[in-house]
């Protein structure tokens, strides 16, 4: 009898090479911090106390003076760290954290509206094209052409358009997100093993069985190798659409208002970059699990 | 050509059968003249040099390719009819298992599309899978199988819906010496209990031998057929067979054959690569993109 090969092949979801990965990035992570200081350090402003007060006493005074390392354009982390804990504005109840967590979860929730319709716009574009070769020549060069424009000169024509309404901000998202699934699209439903379909035309299968039964299954790696650029474009998306759109939450928002109360609180401007980054990152994650779980049982050359 | 019906009794005729490719203004004659009858029941295989076009002669036969020229009838019935009726059950070179299908389900992938309803697909699925000893691994995915168990996998998939053809691309071509004359047997044991007539391309004198009862010789450039052996070893076959006399005189005989038709001097390798461009020819032949 042949041998049963052992065991699924390695791969990187494995729990060993995930827990090597975190450790990866967390020196990334302090790499970054040290660099980060270390310019502060040395051409910085007088280090002071945490959140002290101008007048407060130096406790380090850098030998140089570099531009782009005061506390305006690079503030330390551990201001960053801690404007968490301070209320978001004046006389708030919320602390920045509480007001960016909450605003990240408006946020995620138009990206998320947002990637689902641009998902499905994506793929059905991309279904309608692999099937005729002349829809594909008509309008593929327009799809490419969409995202040529500039979605800041976009989206206040879709505000115009749909009124400043979260639909607005949506329509945006779902703009950048189905370009990247469309184009993958086309390759991946056409990804599929030649011979498996001379296998389903032996069988007289119909298009729609292929196209559910081979196309579609043979397309996965593709379609998430997309849908992971398209979770953290769709939060993009969502945040420049705010703006715009009027609405007055969300991170979006939470950046402008910031960004107008930079000077007197660079921090919180640099709070707001970093949730929004951890909510891109959250997004991406969650459809990296579900692409383990959907294409666990292929062989690792065919996973994405 | 005769313009008689067939008799019942003809799994499938080729009547001056040509074929010639086009890649640009490129025009390469694949087969030339093909005439054939193979019998119901009968075990045909086709062996020649690389690029004789015998995988492309398969799937003419499967009406994957039209052919330029030339009339292909199956019990009767023209080829695209006789797809429709699902008449043909396929094995390649590889086994072409669907990844994210177990194999069970693989097994019952063409009952699925032919409409078979739940229970008796999966009865049927199971009855196929113990047919090649496979009972045990049902539940399994292809990646967990070794290459000679995915393709015993994919054997029991093209005879599910009992096919009245089986066609068979160098079904072993990429399985050790052991694992292939195992997988003779098997196919021999499966062609006796379903009756079934099989055509099989081979690179493979001794396979093509043992298996066949008649052996179509052909020959490249122009891909033609040159001689047919008809092979009259006993039945069953078994180990034995590999080692009569008779076998030996055969293999000698279709090994003169194919250098009677191949002056220039044999060639060997897999003709994997002519395969794979008739199968993209007939993609874009049929408008599949």
């Amino acid at each position: 009898m042949a041998s049963v090969p052992a065991g699924r092949p390695a791969t990187a979801g494995e729990p060993g090479s995930r827990r090597r990965s975190a450790a990866l990035a967390g020196i990334v992570a302090l790499g970054v911090a040290f660099v980060w200081e270390g310019a502060k350090f040395l051409g910085g402003v007088p280090w002071r106390e945490p959140l002290a007060l101008p007048g407060a006493p130096v406790l380090h005074n850098p030998p140089f003076r570099w531009m782009f390392a005061n506390d305006l354009n690079l503030p330390h982390i551990w201001n960053i760290i801690l404007t968490f804990f301070q209320p978001w504005q004046r006389n708030a109840e919320e602390n920045v954290g509480q007001y960016l967590i909450g605003t990240a979860l408006y946020t995620w929730r138009e990206a998320a509206l947002g990637f689902g319709l641009g998902a499905l716009l994506g793929l059905v574009l991309a279904t309608l094209f692999v099937h005729s070769r002349l829809l594909e020549r008509a309008f593929v060069p327009y799809v490419v052409a969409s995202q040529t424009i500039p979605i800041v000169a976009l989206a206040p024509m879709i505000v115009f358009a749909f009124g400043p309404s979260v639909a607005a901000v949506v329509v945006v998202a779902t703009y950048l997100t189905f370009f990247p699934v469309t184009i993958a699209m086309i390759r991946g439903l056409r990804a599929f093993d030649p011979r498996a379909m001379e296998l389903m035309q032996s069988y007289a299968a119909s298009r729609a069985e292929i196209y559910w039964k081979l196309r579609l299954p043979a397309s996965l790696p593709y379609l998430f190798t997309a849908l992971k650029i398209a979770a953290t474009a769709s939060i993009v998306g969502a945040i420049i659409g705010e703006g715009p759109g009027g609405i007055n939450n969300g991170l979006g928002r939470a950046i402008i208002t910031f960004n107008q109360y930079y000077i007197t609180g660079p921090e919180k401007l640099w709070a707001a970059i970093i949730v929004s980054a951890a909510l891109g990152i959250a997004f991406f994650s969650i459809v990296r699990v579900a692409e383990t779980l959907l294409t666990r049982n292929r062989p690792a050359d065919a996973r994405g | 050509m005769t313009s008689d019906p067939a008799p019942a009794s003809v799994a499938v005729r080729l009547a001056g059968v040509d074929k010639v490719f086009k890649t640009g203004d490129k025009a390469t004659t694949a087969l030339v003249g093909i005439d054939l009858e193979i019998l119901r029941g009968e075990f045909i295989s086709l062996i020649g040099p690389s690029g004789c076009g015998k995988s492309t002669l398969l799937r003419i036969i499967a009406d994957l390719i039209d052919p330029t020229g030339g009339v292909v009838t199956i019990g009767g019935k023209a080829a695209a009819e006789a797809r429709q009726a699902r008449d043909y059950g396929m094995v390649f070179q590889a086994p072409v298992l669907f990844d994210w299908r177990t194999v069970e389900d693989n097994v019952r992938l063409p009952l699925e599309i032919m409409g078979w309803d739940a229970a008796r697909r999966n009865a049927r699925a199971r009855e196929m899978l113990e047919l090649v000893e496979l009972g045990d691994f049902l539940g399994h995915y292809p990646y967990q199988l070794s290459g000679g168990m995915q393709q015993r996998v994919a054997i029991a998939r093209a005879l599910t819906f009992e096919p009245s053809i089986l066609l068979m691309d160098e079904p072993f071509g990429a399985l050790d010496e052991m694992t292939r004359e195992r997988m003779n047997s098997e196919v021999l044991r499966i062609w006796e209990r379903t009756g079934t007539s099989i055509v099989f391309v081979t690179h493979s004198i001794p396979e093509a031998v043992f298996l066949s009862s008649r052996v179509v010789v052909m020959s490249a450039r122009p891909g033609r057929i040159t001689n047919v052996v008809a092979i009259d070893l006993p039945q069953p076959r078994n180990d034995e067979t590999r080692e009569s006399t008779r076998y030996f005189e055969l293999v000698t005989e279709v090994r003169e054959a194919l250098r009677a038709g191949e002056p220039e001097g044999g060639e060997h390798g897999s003709d994997d690569a002519a395969s794979l461009t008739s199968a993209d020819q007939a993609r874009v032949e049929d408008g599949i993109q």
